[in-house]
């Protein structure tokens, strides 16, 4: 196996969502895709309250040298992966900086205080406008509402990390992402993630029609 | 799915804290494992669970961790490789037990595996377990990293067997719970027969009865000592204590667990490693004196890094006083000094913050002003994400009901609550029903508390509610306490058909076994009715059921009575991606902000799938979100919520 080599290393990146968007699981695979390319990957993650609607980070330190600290010193993500649009935000501001770049899902689950009416959710266009302002590249994509179309909005989760790879910034590709879906989910799911994944890849290359 | 004894020695794995900890007790030949549910823990008994049947161990959920203690005992007083493991709390249910055990010690390895939770990410407290090893007198050992999770719990087995006692391996959620690469080693194919030897002297380790009356109770005692001084020798060598740095550090710092990666990357962001020797401490209790010597001599400073308390700061300051004439004085920086914090827990920029006031030295400088802009953008753009129940979730409607029949009933009754989501009872997503939470069972034995205090003039009405698994953890003997002294409460059960809180480990309520194999399930309401306890049995779903049952037993004859309500956690895999019901607002019913009812839907019941539609000013289901429970149809005073059975 060569030595791959990373734009930064350690390379960090947080993938952040809320409970039941499917973000351990998205960790999970890409750090997989990762550590088969011969790269040492740590991840920590917070997911204690993850099903009861609480934000959920997943911290990944990627790297060709050695094991990180789970937990990224702040203001020093490289990257951004957000299931949900504020919560893009609220990663940022504790740990990005000007240089950090943010792939964003378009659908927002609103917090219950939003429900009841207790709280503002901001238009997708202001949360749009201040991605543009506060993180150096930025996507925002449907992903749900693509996953929705292929008959399960958790794929969202699969898109996004399509959509990293068409980026391009860390060595994933299809191939490796199919290996390692069929091997942590077996049973015939590997076509219609196989699907999502490309549909994400299409969409930051602006090949796909939603994009 | 990959199991955790795939692969074979040498290979690289990707696995988390608690499949390594798992792994390395398959590698060290585990027969037994006994568990509690409870985060951050329950991977390590459900990753065995997995392989139980390919591997033959026996591995069950037991009702609490002290039974789970007791079980992992056993197996390795009848020469079997055992591991219990349990979450922070867990230890305090079990130390009653493990006491007697370490001071007796053991036969075949045994191994106590605590996961903690600093920060109480998922937990009511911070608990610190480390005190039991200096307090029962036990080797304790904690891991640095996730090729260590692995390796360090099957050495301690080997540790186990070599002092005859038990081990404790600590673990944290940011271990736990984090993943990184691990080598593997080899599983053994090993036979072995069980068996209880007694008939030797109560004085032999390896056979014997096992008895505590004088003059044996001292002698365990002295005997116990000795190992833990062996303990100590045997860790001077230890290749899990390792330092890097200098020869004569301006500065050492002495950690242990995961904040060993935290002072890694802290000295690697100062740019410090030429002036910062790191000495990083696998073996905690008893510490090596040694070995401590050693680098306490090299260097006048010691920064002691830690999670919570300053167990290790407290021990190592205990030596150095001891060492003092070799060593020389030393100015110690950690958690008494205020150099790092003693509740919550650290990361790299507090280390790092610690580490640049110590030596004066400045860190490189961060994005303050986008720090603070974005500040700004969070506290207008970005709303708070208070926890809720899930939708679907049983324990709304039921709180739903609890708090509707304690305000009809008008005296400020009030519920005591208990560990589980519905400790969430508490806020408004359940109402603020529940007015206390405490432990596991407490809920039930408060109730039974304020159930007696009528004579001094108490005519608050007192609910207890608890979870299924919970029910049998803890609250049978406060519910037969109880009963038996005629408090006047209502119990009410959430039996949601599983441990669901933790990944929907069974219990004895439920008729499978941790391997997945049938078992006997016991009734809790057959529990009840047999310790003398009314009981009714409904489904929280049906809201109007459940209110007239609350208001006949808060109206009804004094004594305990039960109430057990029961329907599936939304998340259970038998509900999980099915719909009862589809749900839809019935947009001409639905009068918006011109109903009288205030919005009841969406400002009051709180489920996360039927949202305020702002451009219509109308409620509106959330199709992704909802599962189709169907009881907001229930609540809308106008019958707007529809609900058609699911194809």
């Amino acid at each position: 196996m060569g030595k791959t080599t990373l734009i930064q290393d350690p390379f960090n990146l947080i993938i952040t969502g809320v409970g039941g968007q499917g973000n351990v699981l998205a960790s999970k695979v890409l750090a997989n895709m990762l550590v088969n390319k011969g790269l040492q990957v740590t991840v920590g993650e917070t997911f204690g309250a993850s099903q009861r609607g609480g934000s959920v980070m997943s911290h990944m330190r990627i790297s060709g040298v050695s094991g990180w600290s789970p937990q990224i010193p702040k203001g020093r993500a490289h990257m951004i992966i957000a299931l949900e649009p504020i919560e893009a935000l609220r990663v940022l501001s504790i740990y990005g900086n000007p240089e950090t770049d943010a792939v964003v899902n378009s659908r927002p689950v609103y917090p219950v205080g939003v429900i009841s009416g207790e709280q503002e959710y901001p238009e997708l266009e202001k949360i749009s406008q201040w991605l543009e302002e506060f993180s150096r590249n930025h996507w925002i994509l449907p992903a749900t509402d693509e996953a929705v179309k292929l008959g399960a909005p958790i794929l969202g989760n699969i898109i996004l990390i399509g959509a990293l790879a068409g980026i391009g910034v860390l060595p994933v590709e299809r191939e490796g992402f199919a290996k390692v879906i069929s091997k942590i989910m077996p049973g015939g799911k590997l076509e219609i993630n196989l699907e999502a994944f490309d549909i994400g890849r299409e969409m930051v290359n602006g090949l796909h029609p939603a994009a | 799915m990959s199991t955790i004894d795939e692969g074979r020695s040498g290979e690289i794995r990707f696995l988390q804290g608690n499949e390594a900890i798992a792994r390395g007790a398959l590698e060290a030949g585990i027969k037994v494992a006994a568990a509690y549910p409870g985060t951050p823990s329950s991977e390590i008994p459900e990753r065995l669970a997995e392989v139980a049947a390919e591997q033959g161990l026996y591995m069950e959920w037991s009702v609490n961790e002290k039974v789970a203690l007791e079980v992992a005992a056993a197996a390795s007083l009848a020469g079997l490789r055992s591991l219990s493991a349990m979450k922070q709390v867990g230890v305090n249910v079990a130390s009653d037990f493990l006491l007697p055990l370490a001071q007796y010690g053991t036969r075949a390895g045994m191994v106590l595996v605590t996961c903690e939770d600093p920060g109480a990410l998922s937990s009511a407290n911070e608990g610190d377990s480390r005190q039991y090893a200096r307090m029962m007198e036990f080797p304790l050992v904690e891991p640095g990293d996730f090729q260590e999770a692995k390796d360090i719990t099957k050495w301690a087995f080997e540790l186990s067997e070599e002092l005859r006692n038990v081990v404790m391996v600590r673990s944290v959620t940011r271990m736990s719970h984090a993943s990184g690469n691990v080598v593997l080693g080899d599983i053994p194919k090993s036979e072995v027969v069980a068996r209880f030897n007694y008939e030797g002297s109560p004085f032999g380790q390896m056979e014997g009865v096992i008895d505590s009356a004088p003059p044996l109770a001292a002698y365990y005692h002295r005997r116990q000592q000795e190992k833990l001084k062996r303990a100590a020798e045997i860790f001077e060598d230890s290749p899990f204590n390792a330092y890097s740095g200098p020869d004569y550090p301006e500065l050492l710092i002495i950690t242990s667990s995961i904040c060993h990666l935290y002072c890694k990357e802290a000295i690697h962001v100062l740019g410090i490693s030429d002036r910062v020797g790191l000495l990083k401490l696998g073996t905690t209790w008893p510490l090596p004196a040694r070995l401590l010597e050693k680098h306490l001599g090299k260097s006048d400073r010691v920064l002691v890094v830690e999670d919570l308390l300053p167990f290790l700061e407290d021990n190592i300051k205990v030596m150095a006083a001891e060492l003092g004439q070799k060593i020389g004085f030393k100015r110690f920086y950690g958690k008494k000094d205020g150099s790092l914090p003693s509740v919550d827990e650290l990361n790299p920029d507090l280390v790092e913050a610690a580490l640049t006031k110590i030596l004066g030295v400045e860190g490189p400088a961060g994005p303050e002003e986008y720090r603070k802009q974005m500040e700004e953008v969070v506290k207008i753009g970005a709303p708070a994400r208070m926890m809720t129940f899930c939708p679907g979730c049983p324990h709304r409607a039921s709180f739903w009901s609890i708090h509707n029949a304690l305000t009809l009933d008008g005296r400020k009754g009030f519920a005591c609550g208990d560990i589980g989501c519905y400790a969430l009872g508490t806020t408004a997503v359940g109402f603020e029903t529940l007015k206390t939470v405490h432990a596991m069972g407490s809920g039930a034995g408060l109730a039974s508390g304020f159930g007696q205090f009528k004579p001094f003039g108490f005519n608050q009405p007192v609910v207890a509610v608890c979870g299924d698994s919970t029910f049998f953890h803890a609250v049978m003997p406060a519910l037969v306490n109880a009963v038996h002294l005629q408090s006047n409460i209502i119990l009410v059960i959430l039996d949601n058909g599983g441990t669901a809180m933790t990944g929907f480990q069974p219990h004895p309520g439920v008729a499978v076994k941790a391997i997945g194999k049938e078992s006997s399930a016991i009734d809790m309401a057959d529990v009840c009715r047999g310790i003398g306890a009314e009981v009714k049995v409904c489904d929280p779903f049906d809201l109007e059921q459940t209110q007239a049952n609350l208001l006949e037993m808060i109206e009804g004859e004094k004594g305990a009575k039960v109430l057990v309500l029961r329907q599936s956690c939304a998340l259970s895999p038998e509900k999980k991606h099915k719909k009862m019901f589809d749900m839809s607002v019935d947009q001409t019913l639905c009068l918006g902000d011109a109903c009288g009812c205030n919005r009841l839907c969406t400002r009051i019941f709180r489920c996360p799938g039927l949202v305020w539609d702002k451009q219509n000013k109308k409620a509106r289901i959330d199709s992704v979100l909802c599962v189709g429970c169907g009881v907001c149809a229930s609540i809308c005073p106008r019958g707007a919520i529809k609900k058609e059975e699911a194809v």
